[in-house]
């Protein structure tokens, strides 16, 4: 069952994602992009992830797909359509993307994974997830998690200053 | 842990998502649409790091928080970059990347 759940995540991302890339409508995008990213949640609900399944819904979904459709609404007519894109050059990206993934498939299956024999069901307490971000010891991530801050922090800041209206052009 | 499914199969699908995207940043003009490109690739690049952490150490959560950690630079990026998009429509009157061929103010 689980597994048929699983193949039906994986039509919906690849589907939309090439829908996401191919459609000329941009706000259509916007959208396709929303409904990959919306099947990337439910993946991690799929594997008891709960609390990135929430994160992800939140931040990305919520966020991150908002943020992007504002940002057309200002800037583009919404029957707007974009142009083709070059035939020559899309074929090129084609078969430069087509080969990379082949590529690199053919270099994973070579590849043995060795499945842990450990089996961790349920999902992480999110008890478990905050001591470890915060803790200095042993996997603890004090240091990622302060470094992150101080970006967000400095990207707030910056994406404040390079969206005002100056003062001198009005 | 999903049943009859192994590594080898998500990574089929997070690996042709991320060429997805690739594709999408060479081919796309708009710069809107190419950062919903970036927003694959680093989708991608999260599923990968989940799925390591679930299916080959299961004990220790790196791929946990590190996906983690991958939002939250995708958010601020995606916020600079949207900022960025802003401010040169207001200078260019548009947003194709062969309209912004200056640095000029």
């Amino acid at each position: 069952m689980e597994r048929f759940i699983f193949y039906f995540i994986a039509a919906i991302i690849l589907v939309f994602s090439v829908l996401t890339v191919s459609s000329r409508r941009i706000l259509r995008a916007a959208v396709y992009l929303l409904f990959v990213l919306l099947a990337t949640a439910g993946f991690y609900f799929l594997l008891n992830y709960n609390f990135l399944a929430a994160v992800q819904l939140t931040v990305y979904s919520g966020g991150i797909v908002v943020l992007i459709v504002f940002a057309i609404l200002l800037t583009a007519h919404l029957d707007h359509r974009l142009p083709k894109p070059n035939r020559l050059k899309a074929g090129f990206s084609g078969l430069l993307a087509v080969t990379g993934l082949v590529l690199t498939l053919f270099a994973i299956s070579r590849f043995e994974f060795v499945r842990s024999p450990l089996v961790t069901e349920g999902p992480y307490n999110i008890e478990e997830i905050g001591t470890r971000l915060l803790s200095y010891g042993d996997y603890g991530y004090v240091l990622p998690f302060e470094v992150i801050s101080v970006l967000l922090l400095a990207a707030m800041v910056a994406a404040i200053i390079v969206a005002k209206k100056s003062i001198k052009n009005d | 842990m999903i049943e009859g499914i192994e590594v080898f199969d998500v990574l089929v699908v997070s690996t042709a998502m991320f060429f997805i995207g690739i594709y999408g940043f060479m081919v796309r003009k708009n710069l809107i649409t190419i950062l919903m490109s970036v927003e694959l690739i680093l989708n991608a690049v999260n599923i990968n790091f989940v799925i390591f952490n679930k299916y080959l150490y299961p004990d220790m959560l790196q791929g946990y928080i590190f996906s983690l950690f991958v939002t939250g630079i995708a958010a601020a990026e995606a916020a600079v970059a949207i900022a960025i998009i802003l401010n040169v429509y207001r200078h260019m009157k548009g947003i194709d990347v062969e309209q912004v061929d200056t640095m000029k103010y």
